[in-house]
């Protein structure tokens, strides 16, 4: 999927070929995808693996449309999982709501919190804008844990529905959560692809690379943004409905903590930030890792993924904050020999190395 | 409530202030200098408190010896981290920049429990244990030392920065870079300079802090928000107005502690900062 598109787009006819190569070969991932579970049948460590890396790589797509594209770096988007999580469950205790329909009310709740959040908070820049969306996360976190309507420090636990589809919960066999969330990781992938070719996508990347150059042209920035937002705000809302009718049980730790929000842009950034390939490759890579290591030496709580994805950003962050993607592309580059080099191969790419990627 | 009370509110709020301050100065310094913020600071601090814990339990020494050794030790820290780090971010993206000292941050706060665990720590007979009686006054003798002392250091930092050479030199290169540059002035040791003092104030914060304060491996995150909202209120790279931001918060977060409950005394020191940045983005006491 990312292999036909890492060149750069040379002529449309070319650019049809490539487009047409990469829906055989993703057409043969899914397929590949939607098989897999048969042969993970007795394997659940794998299964719930597999699970995880979708839905982290979903919130990565999430994250980059306002972090990669717009350009607006978010280190507190795990509110709007949390918020989700939260939303649906409530709605489910209180109303006896179908976990479908807490869904879209979930979605609903966070796009709407992110719109308020980012009303104000769009008219800051770079680290105050960083800062703040720190500040609102540990905030709703610190009342959350506190506040007994949710159910405080305890948590809640999910209404327990009969299993199926129509309830949104599986009791024994796990396999439907899995391609709930390759579904969820599906849709949200080819809305990012879609967007990054409409009017949306170039303003939001208009926007991220000039500001004020987006607004002389007469695209409102703050609309923008508002927009790029409401969406990944949105999608962030159904995973943490998806996260509390697979765990059954939420509370502050586990849906709004802030070691989530890192997670969830790190997934994108050290994939390769604003790219579509990115938060994918990041998911497979640092949840596997997170999840395999967790294993390994369990039962220590000494937080070896954490230490080990510590390392990784900063190694990331000094030799190549374009991502692992850009990576591969730096090895392309140099197999295809310079002459087909893209012009921008020049002294400029550390200036903006994620303009080319696409 | 009595005006006694109120009273010991207001100095412990004042002294928690002066240490918030002390911790904010290094931050405003490295970015007035260098232009970056630094998400790991918390974690100096953390990184001094658990020196300082081990040097009293397992060295006998009290903090008060630790101390200069700890700042010291803080010093080079911070000039490594300049050098390894730091430097190979400046020109590279923000959220580069960003993700660099995040990067920092997880990873030695995943350390501390590596090697440390989640356990809390405390000092608890030190040299400057007691209390002391002004009146109906109660004030633990820890708390007024950590005052004192993080005043003295600012006031030392401010003296150094307004009335030295290097001082100078400092703040001709967070002024105007390039100026500095051609005056002669080695900007990438300024940045290896701000980055020691910052990490060394912060050593002393942690010394102080450990009198009467747990350890625990996220204890950095809880006073660094702090300190990112002393800077923004202070005013980025201004250290009066840090001094200030730090007592106004210190005042604040004491109060909302004893109105509210105190797992929600920094809710109104986190509003305080949305309330700062988007209202008056110079902050108090910043260069308008």
């Amino acid at each position: 999927m990312n292999n036909a598109k890492a060149g750069p787009p040379v002529v449309r006819v070319f650019g049809f070929e490539a487009s047409l190569r990469a829906l055989v070969l993703s057409a043969a991932l899914l397929g590949a995808l939607v098989v897999l579970p048969q042969l993970l049948l007795g394997r659940p460590f794998e299964l719930r693996l597999l699970t995880i890396i979708f839905l982290y790589a979903a919130m990565g797509q999430a994250w980059n449309i306002l972090g990669g594209y717009a350009g607006q770096t978010s280190i507190g988007h795990g509110l709007f999982f949390g918020l989700g999580a939260y939303t649906s469950t409530l709605a489910g205790l209180m109303l006896g709501l179908n976990p479908w329909l807490g869904s879209l009310l979930a979605i609903a709740v966070s796009a709407v919190a992110g719109v308020l959040i980012g009303l104000p908070c769009f008219r800051l820049k770079s680290h105050y804008f960083v800062i703040a969306t720190l500040v609102v996360a540990e905030s709703v976190f610190l009342i959350f844990s506190q506040w007994l309507f949710v159910g405080g420090a305890v948590g809640l636990e999910i209404p327990i529905r009969p299993s199926g589809w129509l309830d949104f919960q599986f009791h024994r066999n796990k396999i439907p959560y899995y391609y709930i969330a390759l579904m969820l990781l599906a849709i949200v992938t080819l809305f990012v692809i879609w967007m990054e070719r409409s009017k949306i996508g170039h303003v939001l990347k208009a926007i991220r690379d000039d500001e004020d150059a987006a607004r002389s042209l007469g695209f409102s920035p703050l609309r923008y943004k508002l927009i790029a937002m409401a969406i990944s705000a949105g999608v962030l809302g159904f995973c943490g409905t998806f996260y509390a009718q697979y765990v059954l049980l939420v509370d502050p730790p586990s849906v709004l903590a802030g070691s989530i929000s890192v997670i969830i842009a790190l997934v994108a950034i050290f994939g390769g930030i604003g790219t579509v390939a990115g938060p994918i490759i990041g998911s497979v890579v640092l949840i596997s890792l997170s999840e395999y290591s967790r294993i390994y030496f369990s039962g220590s709580g000494r937080n070896i993924d954490l230490l080990i994805y510590g390392a990784l950003i900063m190694i990331i962050a000094a030799y190549c904050p374009g991502g692992v993607i850009s990576l591969f592309e730096r090895l392309l580059r140099r197999n295809r020999g310079p002459s087909e080099a893209p012009p921008s191969a020049g002294p400029t790419p550390q200036q903006t190395p994620d303009v080319k990627t696409i | 409530m009595t005006v006694e009370l109120l009273i010991q509110l207001l100095v412990s709020g004042l002294g928690m202030g002066f240490i918030f301050a002390l911790i904010a100065i290094g931050l405003a310094l490295i970015y007035g200098v260098v232009g970056v913020v630094n998400f790991a600071h918390g974690e100096f601090l953390m990184m001094s408190m658990y020196a300082t814990y081990f040097a009293f339990a397992l060295g006998g020494l009290d903090p008060l010896v630790t101390l200069p050794l700890v700042a010291v030790a803080m010093f080079g820290f911070g000039i490594a981290v300049y050098y390894l780090l730091m430097r190979r971010v400046l020109g590279a993206p923000m959220h580069a920049q960003i993700f660099a000292t995040f990067g920092l941050m997880v990873f030695m706060q995943a350390a501390a429990q590596f090697f440390f665990g989640a356990d809390y720590f405390s000092i608890d007979r030190s040299l400057l244990s007691g209390v002391v009686r002004i009146g109906g006054v109660t004030l633990p003798m820890p708390q007024i030392a950590a005052a004192v002392g993080a005043l003295v250091c600012t006031l030392g930092l401010y003296a150094f920065v307004f009335r030295t050479g290097p001082g100078r030199a400092l703040r001709a290169v967070s002024q105007d870079r390039v100026a500095a540059l051609t005056m002669g002035i080695d900007a990438d040791r300024m940045n290896a300079l701000a980055w020691g003092l910052a990490a060394a104030c912060v050593g002393v914060a942690g010394s102080l802090l450990s009198n009467f304060y747990y350890v625990f491996p996220r204890v950095g995150a809880v006073f660094v928000l702090v300190a990112y909202v002393t800077v923004a209120l202070g005013g980025f790279g201004s250290i009066s107005g840090a001094l200030l931001a730090g007592v106004i918060i210190g005042v604040l977060q004491v109060l909302s502690g004893f109105f509210l409950t105190s797992t929600l005394k920094f809710v109104p020191v986190y509003l305080l900062y949305l309330a700062v940045v988007l209202f008056r983005p110079k902050g108090l006491l910043g260069r308008q």
